[in-house]
């Protein structure tokens, strides 16, 4: 949008106050965009002006959400500014609150589970696209697909009924048992906690990481690997030299946008993450994420800054997420054109 | 023959290759599999754990307090119906819009924008969904309502269905349209009449995978439609929802009640696979 | 011009190719002498594409699609039970229709692709035969100061240049090639004439073509095939003067085609 207009007189842009280009220019907006429709009949037009209102409104309503989310946390950013997000005290009770450990917990888990679904996910991918026979890949890839279906209350309901358990009695103390001198590992055994959320979080995403990288793979031409099949390569050095490296770029999207899913998921986290907002170096301890803490306090919330906190919570976890996904898109989008060329 | 001094140095280095790939494709059987038997682990649990929690009752009644036996889910069942039907009318008619805009004004320089604002409106977490919804409407009419648990669902079936509009609009052929165009036509009545009308059970299956997706969507409910123990189903009053309802009972320390939530879950994941599984069929069958 | 005391490198016998129930060649006798040219030429749809796939067992890895008969590499059958694929395609290389580089490697890393594969890491030998290559393949003079560049950059006929060096750097005694020019400029095509024409001193060549007037360039044997049947299989220049089928007599003269 035209921020500058030119001085008449001197033919040096001067800026025009905030206010009037705003309004000019949202005038200018719905003008250009969305009435323009040169030498159409009636209905035409106010179709076209229809389509275009719910097209504008999407982006519309991303700005709302931006704005409002600014609108309610106002309060929190105003007494806690930049240090909202590296105190890490979160006490209800006496009204402090610093965003660290959710953030914290919300980036432990969500790493942990990329870690986990990434090359499973990858592999997946492979397997369905590369290897497996055309019947069970479709059977294979349906059932995966299913587990994407699943809603989260279920995967919690799973993760503090089956996972939680199993962990707490069997995994856990065998882990801290063997591994227990490291801190990453150190007891208790709680069950619930970053692990268990962990390990859900990468069941979840497994599927949006492996159908995204499968249709990467799809996108590259048989020749690629008739040339690796050629040089003398075995069914893995194939796949390796003539899909894998070829799509790197569309892989950490696919990574990305697990990621980005990982960060937001709340219900299955909420249930397993053992809600103590805490930074503690053992995956097995309890903690909390950003989307856990609004999910378990939002409701409750008495007071206003304590609301304010925890809808700047979400502002973060919104921007977060925005980058994320931004980052992915890009990265696909390269893939696309390189693919292309 | 005499093989060269290159050839025989890769025919000793072939074993390990061999051994590699071996090792290497196994593994992704083993995550296909894994991935396979976890599905199988949760459907079984639920299964077996859910059974034993549904009865008549569990589908007809109120639920009762701790302490009390028996007890259901009737009100929470019948207010998923409610908010599903109320979001889908705001966003089946939003969303179908935005994937005509795109897919038949696409290449306005606007366009390019709506569509990365979807694609972003889609990863959208469905918690931060919730905050701006208590902002926009709890706060305002001070109190939990259908209302907000509805357009908290609404909201967030716009860019999926949206999405495979705009996928399925594009499919119809271009010369369906010149036919229309052809024939004088007005192009908003050749858009309406023939490309969507046309795209129909197309659309469908897009809404019906988005409506099943809502379906079992908590977490934005926790804070607009919150819950209710009564037969309220108004507007303007909080609502019950089967995934909240199951979420309560979970997290709570009753023994009668973790059965219920088990049994709760059992009907939203049949509900979710039966719905997955005809919308996959059918798409099978039509484009044989 | 064609030795006849040549000894025999590839020999095929009763060849038969499948594409599901589709029988895509039909039988085929065919012998490969050491150190020649030998072109396959007939019309579209002939199964010499088919074919020439069938002799490095590129064939059998579309889906549905299988071979039978037996094909000699010198003493060793490649179809024989013990046989891995794998390493009798390192003894046969081929080169395709479209240029086919890896697009996530830099020109250096695609044509030392097949010895990494082979597990080769010393870096003075991988340089040694990266150079002598594209060398070979006429490219060397045109990449020298760019091979680390990604190999997407080249130019069409380069990049199928390219291909033929990474090809060569494995050393395979017979090099495949099925219609390496066919999406070429002719000047990227007489470059290519004229390398096969080079490097016939170190291996035999099975060329596919469409263009007869190629294969009178480039080759000393030629293969007629017609409907998945090799009709005439001679020397070229008997082939192109005095065929002695009817229908070799019609495509070279350009009847039909």
């Amino acid at each position: 949008m035209n921020l500058l207009q030119y001085s008449p007189r001197t033919h040096t842009p001067i800026a025009i106050p905030q206010t009037t280009w705003r309004i000019g220019n949202l005038a200018t907006f719905i003008r250009k965009h969305l009435l323009q429709s040169p030498g159409m009949r009636f209905g035409d037009k106010f179709f076209l002006f229809l389509a275009r209102l719910a097209g504008f409104s999407v982006i519309l309503l991303l700005a709302l959400i931006l704005v409002y989310l600014v609108y309610a946390s106002l309060p929190a950013i105003q007494k806690f500014g930049v240090s909202f997000l590296y105190t890490s005290t979160w006490d209800p009770v006496r009204e402090v609150f610093g965003a660290l450990p959710v953030i914290y917990g919300t980036l432990v888990t969500s790493f942990l589970a990329l870690f986990i679904a990434g090359p499973i996910g990858v592999g997946i991918a492979l397997f369905l696209n590369e290897l497996a026979p055309k019947r069970v890949a479709i059977v294979a890839g349906f059932l995966i697909e299913m587990l994407a279906a699943i809603p989260s209350v279920v995967f919690g309901l799973w993760g503090i009924f089956v996972l939680a358990p199993f962990l707490r009695e069997s995994f856990q103390p065998w882990m801290i048992d063997t591994l227990g001198f490291i801190p990453l590992f150190e007891g208790p055994a709680y069950g619930v906690g970053k692990f268990a959320s962990g390990l859900i979080l990468a069941l979840m995403i497994i599927p949006t990481i492996s159908s995204i990288t499968k249709e990467i793979f799809k996108t590259i031409p048989a020749h690629q690997r008739e040339a690796a099949i050629a040089l003398g390569g075995t069914r893995w050095e194939v796949m390796k030299i003539s899909v894998l490296k070829a799509s790197r770029s569309g892989i950490f999207g696919a990574l990305f946008l697990g990621l980005g899913r990982a960060l937001g998921e709340t219900m299955a986290v909420t249930m397993v993450i053992g809600n103590r907002a805490q930074i503690m170096p053992s995956l097995f301890s309890p903690a909390q994420t950003m989307a856990s803490v609004i999910a378990n306090e939002y409701a409750e919330a008495t007071s206003d800054i304590h609301m304010a906190a925890l809808a700047e919570v979400g502002l973060v976890l919104f921007g977060v997420t925005f980058l994320i996904n931004f980052a992915a898109r890009i990265l696909i989008h390269r893939m696309g054109r390189s693919q292309n060329a | 023959m005499k093989k060269s001094a290159l050839f025989q140095f890769a025919e000793r280095k072939y074993p390990y290759r061999k051994l590699k790939n071996v090792l290497i494709l196994s593994t992704l059987y083993l995550s296909a599999m894994l991935a396979v038997t976890f599905l199988g682990a949760v459907f079984a649990y639920v299964v077996m754990r859910g059974v034993p929690g549904l009865s008549l009752s569990f589908l007809t009644e109120l639920p009762k307090p701790v302490g009390e036996e028996g007890g259901g889910m009737a009100n929470a069942l019948l207010g998923s119906l409610e908010l599903v039907f109320l979001a889908s009318s705001l966003g089946i008619v939003w969303g179908v819009m935005v994937g005509v805009y795109l897919s038949e004004f696409g290449r306005e320089k606007m366009a390019s924008s709506v569509r990365f604002a979807t694609e972003l409106l889609n990863s959208v977490p469905s918690i931060v969904i919730g905050v701006f919804v208590y902002v926009i409407l709890v706060k305002p009419l001070k109190t939990f309502s259908t209302l907000a648990g509805a357009v908290a669902l609404g909201v967030l079936m716009v860019p999926t269905i949206a999405r495979t509009t705009e996928e399925i609009l594009k499919m119809m052929p271009v010369h369906f349209r010149e036919a229309g165009l052809a024939l004088g036509i007005p192009r908003w009545k050749v858009i309406l009449k023939v490309v969507v009308r046309g795209s129909i059970p197309g659309i469908t299956t897009g809404v019906i995978l988005a409506v099943a997706r809502v379906a079992g969507e908590t977490a934005p409910l926790l804070f607009t439609a919150l819950n209710n123990r009564f037969w309220q189903f108004g507007l303007f009053e909080p609502i019950a929802s089967l995934p909240v309802q199951i979420y309560t009972y979970a997290i709570s320390p009753f023994e009668e009640w973790h059965t219920q939530a088990w049994a709760g879950a059992l009907i939203l994941v049949l509900f979710v696979f039966a719905i997955n599984l005809c919308t996959r069929v059918l798409l099978a069958k039509r484009s044989q | 011009m064609v030795d006849h005391n040549s000894e025999l490198v590839l020999e095929t016998k009763g060849l038969k190719a499948y594409f599901g129930d589709n029988l895509a060649v039909r039988g085929v006798d065919f012998k490969v002498h050491s150190n020649s040219v030998t072109a396959i030429i007939g019309p579209s749809g002939c199964g010499k594409s088919t074919f020439i796939r069938c002799l490095n067992r590129l064939h059998e890895e579309v889906p549905g699609a299988r071979a039978e008969g037996s094909v000699r590499l010198k003493d060793q059958d490649i179809y024989a039970k013990d046989m891995d694929p794998v390493m009798v395609r390192r003894q046969i290389g081929m080169v395709f229709q479209k240029a086919n580089p890896f697009p996530g490697m830099t020109i250096f890393e695609n044509v030392v692709a097949g010895l990494k594969l082979a597990g080769i890491r010393k870096k003075s030998f991988l340089e040694e035969t990266a150079e002598r290559s594209l060398t070979h393949a006429a490219l060397w003079d045109e990449v020298k100061n760019k091979l680390h560049q990604p190999a997407t950059s080249l130019s069409g006929g380069q990049q199928q240049r390219l291909c033929i060096a990474r090809t060569l750097a494995i050393d395979p005694p017979v090099l495949l090639m099925d219609e390496p020019t066919s999406a070429l400029d002719p000047i990227s095509t007489s470059k290519i004439e004229e390398l096969i024409l080079q490097i016939k001193k170190h291996v035999t060549i099975v060329i596919v073509t469409h263009n007869m007037q190629q294969a009178a360039r480039v080759s000393d044997y030629t293969a007629f095939f017609l409907l998945g049947e090799l009709v005439e299989f001679d020397e070229t220049s008997k082939m192109f003067t005095v065929p002695k089928d009817k229908r070799t007599e019609q495509y070279v003269t350009g009847k039909f085609g």
